[in-house]
């Protein structure tokens, strides 16, 4: 079911019935971006439909660059934000992966570019719905990957987003994820915030590098060799000190990102956790859930009826996924006794990557939690609340006996409805 | 000087300025060099602009549109281009030792 | 036609890069900014020319440069014009992507086809030096029939990919061939390009001599022969009428044109060719200058 413009500002003027890709619309025009450049994908299509539609009606007065593939759409970008514009788009899957070339080259130019991820499970086989896996395969390329629950935080972390990209101590891409479906095309009440207000909370961008601005001649992304060079008109850092300057800055955004998120809440009235992640039910919690997006409010209702059973359950559901908060993931977790991780996605060959590097984090507390990862929901497979309770029972059940393993446990897995299947015969049978 | 633990803020992304001779003084890459015979070079000899092959097709941009025609033997690499584009063979590729 | 003394003193490029000596890049690039002055930005992918411009630090021009990767070239431009459209600046400044012939004809030509269709205000500008020169000779699209590179040790068993004709194929108001050789043909071309409004293609001739195999004292030698056995004509077509240049009219007379061994000879790059390779080159000149011909006839 889809609403008309009309009908849903009839609910009310400041909020509005919005899926998860229509509030990051909202949150582009009202963040008032210069060019946006994009290429249809499911999930994530309506976003940009809809900035479309915002700039044909003049309520967006952005340049739409409608090109012929992701990584074009990135390459765009870019060069966009070279040129001084503040910059976004919005993709999904095989769309992010075709990007992955041009990812490395906005957080190594330092660009504030942000981007919305509806995520959705990568092929083959084909899949349209969600999982975290495309999320999880840009946590090296130097973006700052920040998670979102629901509809009301995409819009907020979209404003958040472009303040934290442009921050000058930053200057770093930013990915706001959500998932597919679960939220992209989930409507739901979104409070949008008056135009003057957020002007007075995101400023124009002045950016470090501006091409547009001719009467300093600039050359952008030479050959970068390991030295440094120096010469009788100056000094130049070597590759190695540009990664070490994007290391630092993104191991120092942390608490930045606190910040801004600490200053939306005071200007807007809304908080998220703390800007990284958001504790729930934790305070007298032994045994803690922790996941991301969907998985975290799926979590939410299975701490209640666990809560019922008499288990003290808390959920920690992870915002800020990189720069990853180890530091503070540690202080939080020192005097836990259980953790229960559930991954929509995995490290392949290795385990879920929300517990390996959770994992990693803790090692070196004096007293370490029990850890136990679950695989869950692949491909859009349902996340149902008993898959939580199951997980948590039999996690508790192996800590009693001992029991550590690097091996994955899927929790769903339908294999007894597949009866005798067999591919080699497959083709022979019917 | 910096705060050495604050300097990574001073660093963003990979970027240059304009400089002459980027890749040092390129003269030293061929010892050959142009040499114009002013008896015969064109402009030289009417006294008005002209011709200035050796300017125009000079990769390098090491020669002036000058009367006469001036090679930057500090960036000349010696390619040989002026010797062959020259109507009139007012140029020969010699050996010349820097000073 | 352009007189030298019309040409602009000022050079864009300070001297003591790192092109090669004699390299047909340099030169068309230098002639190329001349033509377009100042107000350029010019964007660039992997190719010789990221060498031209310099490494870290410091670079070789006195015009803006924004290096792009491999494939993304007219993406690029498309994003330094939205941006100069963003901020009113589109009208005074010239967005130049300049791009070697791998970076055009094989791994850039999607990206080049996407601004093309967009009806991009730019000059896209290809120095096709006939193969992929920077990272050793390697074989591209755009290398000629019976070339050895490292990767056609062989020779190349097929024709080179006709970039012009398909960038004609797109409708945008201007696609020019050019030559290292006729820098005055070349400095018109992109004078005429600047403008105009919309996507504009130039394709040039770049020979290379260490790619190629001749001296460097002999590249616009090796040009011109380009031209004058008819391999490399010399056009324009200004929203979609086709005009020959004047470097190549007399070509159209095909007993004015020089054997096309003349040109195979001069360049080590043919040497593995055989009297079959020269009778095919013979065909595929002949069927060049034939359509040229109906074209200039069907105006």
């Amino acid at each position: 079911m889809t609403l008309t413009e009309k009908e849903e500002s009839a609910i009310n003027d400041n909020i509005m019935i919005l899926t998860g890709n229509h509030a990051a619309a909202h949150a582009f025009r009202q963040a008032k971006v210069g060019v946006v450049s994009a290429y249809p994908i499911t999930p994530q299509s309506p976003v940009v439909e809809k900035i479309a539609e915002f700039i044909a009606e003049g309520k967006l007065k952005a340049r739409f660059v409608k090109v012929e593939s992701e990584h074009s759409a990135m390459a765009v970008l870019c060069a966009a934000s070279v040129t001084g514009s503040r910059v976004g788009t919005a993709t999904s899957a095989h769309g992010l992966e075709l990007m992955y070339e041009m990812l490395p080259w906005a957080s190594g130019n330092r660009l504030p570019i942000v981007l919305n991820l509806a995520t959705r499970s990568l092929g083959a086989p084909w899949s349209v719905w969600t999982d975290h896996q495309d999320f999880i395969t840009i946590r090296d390329v130097g973006w700052i990957q920040l998670f979102c629950e629901n509809n009301q935080e995409i819009y907020d972390t979209n404003l958040q987003a472009f303040k934290i990209a442009e921050d000058s101590r930053i200057l770093l891409p930013v990915a706001c994820a959500y998932d597919g479906y679960v939220l992209s095309h989930t409507a739901m009440p979104v409070k949008l915030e008056i135009q003057e207000l957020i002007d007075k909370f995101l400023p124009p961008l002045n950016h470090h590098i501006n091409l547009s601005d001719i009467s300093t001649v600039k050359g952008i992304d030479p050959v970068t060799t390991p030295q440094v060079v120096k010469r009788d008109e100056g000094v130049a850092p070597g590759y190695y000190e540009y990664r070490y300057a994007l290391q630092k800055a993104l191991e120092n955004s942390i608490n930045i990102i606190k910040e801004v998120h600490d200053d939306f809440a005071k200007k807007f009235g809304r908080s998220y956790g703390n800007g990284i992640y958001k504790a729930i039910q934790t305070d007298d919690a032994d045994t803690i859930i922790f996941g991301m997006g969907s998985v975290a409010s799926q979590s939410r209702v299975a701490i209640e009826k666990l809560r019922a059973e008499g288990l003290k359950v808390g959920l920690m559901s992870l915002k800020l996924f990189r720069p990853y908060p180890a530091e503070e993931l540690r202080e939080f977790f020192k005097d836990k006794e259980n953790i229960i991780v559930f991954d929509r996605d995995i490290g392949y060959g290795y385990e879920g990557t929300l517990s390996y590097e959770l994992k990693a984090a803790l090692y070196g507390l004096k007293s370490r939690p029990n850890i136990k990862g679950f695989i869950v929901g692949l491909g859009g497979r349902d996340v149902k609340t008993e898959h939580i309770i199951t997980g948590i029972y039999k996690a508790l059940d192996e800590f009693k006996k001992g029991i550590f393993t690097n091996k994955t446990d899927f929790l769903g897995l339908r294999l007894e409805e597949l009866e005798d299947y067999d591919e080699e015969t497959y083709f022979k049978g019917g | 000087m910096t705060d050495l633990k604050k300097k990574y803020q001073k660093i963003l992304g990979s970027v240059q300025k304009p400089v002459i001779g980027e890749a040092g003084q390129t003269g030293t890459w061929s010892s050959k060099k142009p040499i114009i015979d002013l008896k015969k070079c064109i402009p030289v000899k009417s006294g008005k602009p002209s011709c200035f092959n050796c300017w125009l097709y000079c990769p390098e941009a090491v020669v002036s549109r000058t009367i006469p025609p001036q090679i930057d033997f500090n960036y000349c690499k010696g390619c040989g281009i002026c010797m062959e584009e020259c109507p009139v063979k007012a140029i020969s590729m010699e050996e010349v030792k820097k000073e | 036609m352009v007189n030298v003394m019309d040409i602009p003193e000022e050079e864009y490029i300070f001297p003591g890069t790192r092109a090669c000596a004699g390299c047909a890049m340099a030169l068309i690039y230098r002639i190329a900014l001349k033509a377009l002055g100042p107000n350029t930005i010019v964007t660039v992918p992997a190719s010789c020319l990221t060498v031209l411009h310099g490494m870290q630090g410091f670079c070789t021009t006195k015009i803006s440069v924004y290096h792009t990767p491999f494939a993304t070239t007219a993406a690029s431009a498309s994003g330094i014009l939205a941006s100069l459209e963003d901020k009113g600046l589109a009208d005074e400044i010239t967005v130049l992507a300049f791009a070697g012939d791998g970076g055009t004809v094989d791994i850039g030509i999607q990206a080049l086809s996407g601004a093309a269709e967009r009806d991009t205000n730019f000059i896209y500008a290809c120095y096709d030096n006939e193969a992929y020169m920077n990272t050793g000779v390697q074989r591209s699209g755009s290398t000629p029939l019976g070339v050895q590179t490292t990767t056609t040790p062989e020779g190349k068993s097929v024709h080179k990919k006709n970039m012009p004709k398909i960038l004609e194929a797109h409708g945008i108001p201007y696609v020019a061939t050019a030559n290292a050789a006729y820098p005055l043909d070349l400095y018109e071309k992109f004078k005429r390009a600047k403008d105009i409004k919309g996507p504009k293609y130039i394709h040039i001739l770049s020979p290379c001599p260490p790619g190629w195999g001749y001296n460097p004292k002999d590249t616009m030698l090796i040009g011109r022969l380009a031209n004058e056995t008819g391999f490399w004509p010399l056009y324009e077509v200004l929203d979609g009428k086709f005009e020959l240049s004047n470097s190549s009219k007399r070509y159209l007379d095909s007993s004015k044109r020089k054997p096309i061994t003349d040109y195979l000879k001069a360049q080590k790059r043919f040497k593995s060719i055989d009297e079959k390779i020269a009778k095919t080159y013979e065909k595929y000149i002949d069927n060049t200058w034939k359509e040229i011909k109906s074209r200039l006839e069907s105006r």
